[in-house]
């Protein structure tokens, strides 16, 4: 963690939302600081995508504040909040499938400078190598792992100061997600970025992160630091047990 | 196909089991497929081919020819049972060799896509002067065209911006009433009109698109279906404006730079350049005018694809919240998209307006939107040469078999399961990507892979 890490970027402040009847989450409070690298973990239906997409509005918090960089965007439609800087790498990646590539990348900088691209490119470029060998490829013909690239990859040509990921773990070889969270570690190292990502895969995301949280149905039931947690017995019996 | 006949084929194994008879014989198994085959075209047969009307001076008379039901069971029956044998076993060399022709065909077409577009383009052109080339001929023309604009504009919607619609006719209809309508009352010409009928079909287009902006898929189909008919109704029955089933008669022609083409009277186009009076010349100015319509619309379309509006719609059509999360506007991008194609819809509309002379509720039913949108989606989702080729075969074929009579629906029903099973995607299944990088520059094909998991 650098200097910077004095005042939060994200600020989540009692936010419950629900699908329906249902609510999916319960008073959530946390934050993330300036260059921090912040993971919450949870199984599956604890609501971790749902925090992810509340915070982009969609659904809305029925109740509390999400505060961005000093911007309550709480009621902001989801594409203006896209603007204020965040980016998300949403569940399942969701990549353009008929599109190649390099459109996908393309349309990932819809919010950057046009005079920005050839460089956010290269950048984007020297991460992932294997994005510039597949460039006129179809993306819906990569593999997991390319297509899961090409997700953060689009999501940083927005040149966003807050990179927000969804179980990017999600269907990988280990050997993938090991790549994959090198890239992350090296964003945040090298190039400063903010970084909130959900996960399943305790492990590795509480090694990445600074710091983290524990979603159970809903609820923060704990957080600390990234060591912290992996020491706790709740957490190894919950979430690391039977293999890693 | 393989696939649908092997699980007939399992479920006649189980409903008809042979007890002491374990290896069954595939003959008898074909048999008796082809008969429940035949029986069922000749229940079918009995209505469509068994009975005819017959005007008689006595009234309307029914005249019975069971033969030709006999005819149906037996083509029916036979053609199934040969195709049971020898076509639809698994890995028969048959239907591999036709799959290997469809996919040599599309590789050594796919690259010529530039220049079949160009020899289109310079043909449609020159049409008019070829000779051999009569009104007949060019009525023809014209009527394609202008469903080759309607494509492209459908296309919009549709093939770029996913969003199914069936109403497409609406905003035709808009377009021909907006005409009709500015024309006679304000006494304005077909020039100035034309900007306008299309500026109105587009403000229907984003009246429509309010209030859909949450559907998708056959959600939206359906709302569509309804507002097409809406507007049909509302035509219908406004009589005082629309004219109600009369419809609207002495649509003004449209004029070369003022001049009109009349025989008789002041300022008439064949006066003006010391020509004989030929009815052909109108015919030709309408050709032309409806190849420059089709001609902008290709343009406008194509180039909007490219433009981030077009990256949009393309997105869009991909995945939704992906799009909203990089920061895209749906909301402004589907109105764009029905805006754009309805704006088009109207041009196509007023042309037929003004072309016809004539209009009224009953040229804009429901099958207008399905013509328009079968041409989309045969000649390949997105694909405007697709689209053109699709359009010339659909109507152009309409007009060829019109001597076939009620005949002609069946070919284009044939026609319809050929290409849905031998291009499921359509004639032109691949598109162009609107962006590239390094030299290899070429179209991505849809056809030949497996749709990736987004």
């Amino acid at each position: 963690m650098t200097e910077q890490a004095t005042h939060p970027i994200l600020q989540v402040e009692n936010v419950s939302a629900s699908y329906g009847h249902i609510q999916a989450l319960h008073d959530i409070t946390m934050d993330v600081q300036y260059g921090e690298i912040v993971t919450m973990i949870g199984a599956n239906g604890a609501g971790k995508s749902t925090l992810m997409m509340t915070i982009f509005g969609h659904p809305r918090a029925s109740s509390g504040r999400i505060i961005f960089d000093g911007w309550d965007i709480t009621e902001e439609p989801t594409h203006h909040i896209a603007r204020r800087g965040l980016s998300l790498v949403p569940e399942g990646r969701r990549i353009f499938p008929r599109m190649t590539v390099l459109e996908n990348l393309q349309l990932g900088a819809e919010l950057a400078p046009d005079s920005h691209f050839d460089d956010d490119l290269a950048f984007v470029y020297s991460l992932f190598p294997v994005l510039e060998k597949r460039q006129n490829q179809r993306a819906g013909t990569l593999s997991g792992g390319e297509q899961q690239m090409l997700a953060i990859g689009r999501a940083l040509m927005g040149k966003p100061r807050f990179l927000m990921l969804d179980e990017p773990s999600l269907g990988l070889a280990p050997l993938l997600v090991k790549q994959v969270f090198d890239v992350l570690r090296e964003l945040n190292e090298k190039h400063n970025m903010t970084i909130f990502l959900v996960e399943q895969n305790a492990f590795h995301a509480l090694k990445l992160a600074h710091r983290g949280y524990v979603l159970v149905n809903g609820r923060i039931t704990m957080s600390g630091t990234g060591e912290e947690l992996l020491a706790k017995e709740e957490v190894r019996a919950a979430y690391l047990e039977g293999g890693i | 196909m393989s696939e649908a006949t092997a699980k007939t084929s399992e479920t006649t194994g189980r409903t008809a089991p042979a007890p002491h008879a374990p290896v069954r014989n595939p003959v008898v198994e074909a048999a008796k497929e082809s008969f429940m085959a035949g029986l069922l075209a000749a229940v079918l047969a009995s209505f469509i081919l068994g009975v005819k009307t017959v005007d008689t001076p006595t009234g309307l008379q029914l005249q019975y020819r069971w033969h030709w039901v006999l005819y149906a069971f037996t083509i029916v029956a036979v053609g199934r049972f040969f195709l049971r044998l020898f076509w639809w076993k698994a890995n028969a060399a048959l239907p591999k060799l036709v799959g290997n022709i469809g996919a040599g065909v599309a590789r050594t077409t796919a690259p010529l896509g530039k220049w079949v577009g160009l020899a289109l383009a310079i043909t449609a052109f020159v049409l008019p002067f070829i000779p051999g080339i009569g009104r007949y001929e060019l009525d023809i023309a014209i009527l394609v065209l202008t469903y080759v604009l309607l494509g492209w504009g459908l296309n919009v919607v549709v093939g770029y911006a996913g969003l199914l619609d069936l109403g497409y006719v609406a905003f035709y209809a808009v377009g021909a009433y907006s005409y009709a309508l500015l024309a006679k009352t304000f006494g304005l010409g077909f020039w100035t009109v034309l900007p306008l009928a299309g500026l109105l079909a587009a403000l229907w287009g984003m009246i429509l698109g309010f209030p859909v902006l949450r559907l998708r898929g056959d959600y939206l189909a359906i709302v569509t279906l309804a507002f097409g008919e809406i507007i049909r109704v509302v035509l219908l029955n406004w009589q005082e404006v629309t004219g109600g089933p009369d419809g609207i008669t002495g649509i003004p022609r449209p004029t070369f730079f003022g001049l009109e083409f009349k025989r008789f009277g002041e300022n008439t186009f064949h006066q003006f350049f010391g020509l004989e009076y030929s009815s052909m010349h109108r015919i030709v100015f309408l050709y032309f005018i409806i190849l420059s319509l089709a001609m902008i619309t290709f343009f406008v379309t194509n180039r909007l694809r490219r433009l981030p509006v077009g990256r949009a719609w393309e997105a869009m059509r991909e995945g939704e919240i992906a799009c909203r999360t990089l920061g895209i506007n749906t909301t402004n991008t589907k109105l764009t998209a029905f805006a754009v194609g309805a704006f088009f819809g109207g041009l196509g509309g007023s042309f037929f307006a003004t072309r016809q002379g004539f209009i009224s509720p009953e040229s804009f039913t429901f099958i207008e939107s399905a013509i328009i949108l079968a041409i989309v989606v045969l000649g390949g989702l997105g694909s405007q040469i697709g689209v053109a080729i699709a359009a010339i075969v659909m109507i152009g074929g309409f007009e060829v078999f019109r001597d076939l009579e009620e005949f002609r629906m069946l070919i284009f029903g044939l026609l319809m399961v050929v290409i849905m099973v031998w291009k499921p995607r359509g004639l032109v299944s691949s598109r162009m990507p609107t962006i590239f990088l390094g030299k290899e520059r070429r179209a991505i094909s849809a056809d030949m892979v497996q749709e990736g998991q987004g």
